[in-house]
């Protein structure tokens, strides 16, 4: 399509609302596609990071038989097909754990602090298969399992996930929704020139044509106002997630994958309006002789 | 006065041999009318909503190359008659034949291909607002697929002759009615058409001027073009030599002429 045939309709782009309105879904849908995704990597880290893993206690009071039966307990979940490595936390580790709860020097006194040793399972591998093993070596051993307290929390997640990608169905929806609106109007506007274009010839997707451009233009308009909108909003809640120095929260920010898949969005918006605007350009021309 | 032919024959030259076979008059007449019947109307009838019929038992043919007027009092049906003929309506009941093939019940996406072949000078100038003067008469040949390069000189030449070179880039709001009506006679006749429908071409122009466009739709007649045009204007009637008339009153055809007849009988000048 030349420059003459796009002066077809007049020019004014950014005179009408859609541009705007489209920004703020594109804001909002970046926001929530951000979101999903953020969900997404907190959950997998979680996942892969917790989810997978038992910490056994050896609470036995007395420091010697402690020893024996968590030496035990190491050799048996070693020996253990379900269990890829293992490992028992240092003194100085331990000491890091307690010391919110007991102070420093904690560790130091008479209080009996149980031997903890922090295995990790094969993928697949459930926990309680781990029991009665462990506790033949080990009777004091008491094993937590990671992925049964973590469960509640990743369905929280990932509930938050789905509702994220709802949000940006339905951003979709109302994208398209405006679109078809603005098309209309559109239509209505310019019904005159659409009259002498059909009555010199003009074919329907001729005319689409012209305003598939034009709403592509301002679908274009708005999603890179509201892309950078979001991801401005987006780098600022990132330091200040940063800032808290939180393992769960830090998970959430976006790997440079996430910023490319929201990076399309507005691609997707102005392919999306495109074709929502064909589609009601063409059938309301249908609808004329 | 610049001669309109080469103008008109510099797009498409087709039919450009007729004005050397044919010459003015009945000799020129008997060149064009060889290749039959453009037009053809068979009972047809035409309504609006729920109304009374407009236009009533319209049966009539034009010939290929025939010049015709379409008079009648204001409300005889003139205009709708003339959109029946450029494809803007479709009748409510009866036979039409256009270029050979029925339009009443052709496929909605077969019509822009047989609109490209009309050209329409509208009552009210439907020229495009925010386009100018050489944006309007460069619109069918846009349509048509014409290249930019192609455009350029035939649009220019064309605004010249109908006496708006000067206002080429001037948009319609800024033109007098006179000027207005002007484009769009030029936008009407530049993809030089098969069939040229003209309501009241001449209705805002001076004498002087109606005088040059209606040269201009003879001199696109001599090229092969059938002309129909609506008008009251009896002394506009008078400048052509050779025509045909079709009298409407009240949505009917009257015959004074004898054009309502197969073959339509030639009008003495």
């Amino acid at each position: 399509m030349g420059a003459a045939d796009r002066r077809l309709l007049p020019e004014g782009r950014l005179a009408g609302p859609m541009p705007w309105v489209i920004a703020i879904m594109m804001f909002l849908t970046v926001l929530a596609a951000a979101a999903g995704l953020g969900l997404g990597g907190a959950a997998s880290s979680l996942g892969a990071g917790l989810g997978n893993r038992v910490t056994v206690q050896i609470l036995e009071p007395n420091p010697d038989r402690r020893e024996v039966e968590a030496a035990r307990a190491l050799d048996r979940l070693r020996a253990l097909p379900e269990v890829e490595s293992v490992r028992r936390l240092p003194p100085d580790e331990m000491a890091a754990l307690l010391e919110p709860w007991l102070g420093a020097g904690g560790m130091e006194g008479d209080l009996p602090i149980p031997a903890m040793i922090d295995a990790q399972l094969i993928p697949g591998a459930r926990a309680d298969n781990l029991s009665p093993s462990v506790t033949a070596a080990a009777p004091s051993a008491r094993i937590d399992d990671n992925g049964q307290w973590l469960a509640p929390l990743g369905r929280l997640i990932s509930a938050l996930k789905y509702l994220a990608l709802g949000l940006v169905a339905l951003m979709i929806g109302a994208t398209a929704a405006t679109v078809v609106l603005a098309a209309r109007a559109a239509l209505d506007t310019h019904r005159g020139t659409i009259e002498v274009l059909h009555l010199m010839g003009a074919t329907d997707v001729q005319v689409a044509r012209l305003f598939q451009r034009r709403i592509a233009l301002d679908a274009l308009f708005g999603g890179l106002v509201g892309f950078g909108a979001a991801a401005l909003a987006l780098v600022l809640i990132g330091q200040r997630i940063g800032a808290l120095g939180s393992d769960l929260l830090g998970s959430a920010n976006l790997p440079a994958t996430s910023w490319l898949a929201l990076a399309l969005l507005p691609v997707l918006g102005v392919g999306l309006a495109m074709l929502v605007a064909r589609g009601t350009i063409l059938r309301a021309l249908g609808r004329m002789l | 006065m610049q001669a309109i032919a080469p103008l008109l024959s510099g797009l498409r030259p087709r039919a450009a041999h007729a004005i050397e076979a044919g010459g003015r008059g009945p000799e020129r007449r008997r060149v064009l009318s060889t290749s039959g019947t453009i037009v053809q109307f068979d009972n047809v009838g035409l309504r609006y909503g729920t109304g009374a019929e407009t236009l009533s038992d319209l049966s009539f043919s034009l010939r290929h190359g025939g010049f015709y007027f379409l008079t009648g009092p204001s409300g005889a049906g003139k205009t709708s008659l003339l959109k029946l003929l450029y494809l803007a309506q479709r009748p409510s009941r009866g036979l039409i034949k256009l270029f050979g093939e029925d339009i009443v019940t052709m496929p909605r996406k077969r019509l822009p291909g047989f609109r490209r072949r009309i050209g329409v000078v509208f009552q009210d100038f439907r020229l495009v607002t925010h386009l100018s003067a050489f944006d309007n008469v460069a619109l069918p040949l846009r349509v048509g697929g014409v290249d930019e390069k192609d455009l350029q000189g035939p649009v220019s030449e064309m605004l010249a002759w109908v006496g708006l070179g000067h206002r080429a880039s001037a948009r319609p709001a800024t033109l007098s009615g006179g000027e207005q009506q002007r484009v769009a006679i030029a936008r009407a006749v530049i993809a030089r058409p098969e069939l040229l429908v003209a309501d009241e071409p001449t209705g805002n122009v001076d004498p002087e001027m109606a005088k040059r466009l209606l040269h201009l739709f003879d001199s696109l007649n001599k090229l092969g073009t059938t002309v129909v045009v609506a008008t009251h204007d009896l002394h506009l009637i008078s400048s052509i030599g050779s025509f045909e008339m079709l009298r409407l009153d009240r949505g009917t055809l009257l015959d004074p002429t004898g054009a309502l007849r197969h073959p339509p009988r030639r009008a003495e000048a």
